[in-house]
């Protein structure tokens, strides 16, 4: 079969909501609810509004992703 | 595809069995109507009518749209080659890949054949494809990690000289043709160990091992897979069952425990 990888895309982050998630406005225009991966959670990686990410979404899900990269 | 591993009951597996070893049956046909001259074609309609008589259904045919009942890879073609009047020729290296469904159960396997005589280096990227099949599944065992099984043949094929394909992974298999796990033929870096495997688990392996790189390219025609620089490549398949003292080959015409 076909490997099936998550697909990573650049973002913005537009809106902080409870959870540690994030409403992210991706490069292509699609906006997608994103948590903070555990990883950057670990390494207290805080993220604000404004800041530009790497979101890694689900082929099955196209409208939530995971939050794995913040640009410095 | 769900990321949870599906574990089969004992009944389950018995329904497995049957598909796993119809498809095993139906390959072994096959192997005996490969020669030159033949279409990959005819070998199709052979497989589907096969399998029909049976009892049983085709499990690639209308599987994302695939329009046939076995994949023919020729030569530099890895997976997925359609089945067409491409005559076989002598010294031609070709892949059979096929899933046939019992009772609601997917059966899957594949071989690569050789027909007629084929060069000596082709002879031997066949032997060290199906070592790399062996391996693995010796590798497939409760207690044991999913990396175990990529790295048996990672480690095999580049000792050879040979590159494995990353494009394509080998899955869980069981109500649906493809389930959780995806299986790596590789060791992926950063990845982790992956799931400790258990009984009841019940995989196919499907190592695809090119002469040359391990870049994939696919055809016009969006399904056929083959190798970039153009080097012949083998692909076998087993499904196998992990059992609580060894793995079980579903796709044999033998049943064999280790």
């Amino acid at each position: 079969m076909p490997k099936e990888e998550a697909v990573e895309v650049e973002g913005t982050v537009v809106e902080p909501l409870p959870n540690a998630m994030f409403r992210v406005q991706l490069e292509t225009g699609h906006k997608v609810l994103a948590h903070v991966s555990g990883k950057m959670r670990m390494h207290f990686i805080r993220i604000l509004p404004g800041d530009k990410v790497i979101v890694e979404l689900s082929p099955y899900d196209l409208t939530r992703g995971r939050i794995i990269y913040r640009y410095k | 595809m769900t990321d949870r591993i599906i574990l089969k009951a004992s009944w389950e597996l018995e329904l497995l069995r049957k598909s796993n070893r119809l498809v095993a049956e139906t390959l072994a046909e096959l192997e005996r109507r490969v020669r030159p001259g033949v279409t990959t074609l005819e070998l199709d309609r052979f497989a589907e009518t096969f399998l029909q008589s049976r009892g049983a259904r085709p499990a690639f045919k209308g599987y994302r749209n695939y329009p046939f009942t076995l994949c023919t890879s020729v030569n530099e073609q890895i997976v997925h080659g359609l089945p067409s009047d491409r005559v076989l020729a002598e010294g031609d290296v070709l892949s059979l890949d096929m899933g046939a469904i019992v009772d609601g159960y997917y059966g899957d396997a594949a071989v690569t054949l050789p027909v007629g005589r084929i060069a000596p280096e082709a002879e031997r990227l066949l032997q060290v494809t199906r070592e790399c099949l062996d391996r693995a599944i010796g590798a497939a065992r409760s207690g044991g990690r999913l990396v175990d099984i990529g790295s048996a043949v990672q480690g095999h094929a580049e000792a050879h000289g040979y590159s494995v394909v990353r494009a394509f992974v080998g899955h869980g298999i069981g109500k649906n043709l493809h389930e959780a796990p995806q299986i790596p033929n590789f060791v992926e870096a950063g990845r982790g160990r992956g799931p400790v495997l258990k009984p009841g688990m019940v995989l196919a392996i499907e190592p695809m091992i090119n002469a040359g790189g391990p870049d994939v390219r696919l055809l016009p025609d969006r399904w056929t897979a083959v190798t970039v620089d153009g080097s012949l490549s083998a692909h076998f398949e087993h499904t196998v069952a992990v059992t609580e003292n060894g793995t079980e080959i579903l796709t044999a015409l033998q049943s064999s425990g280790t």
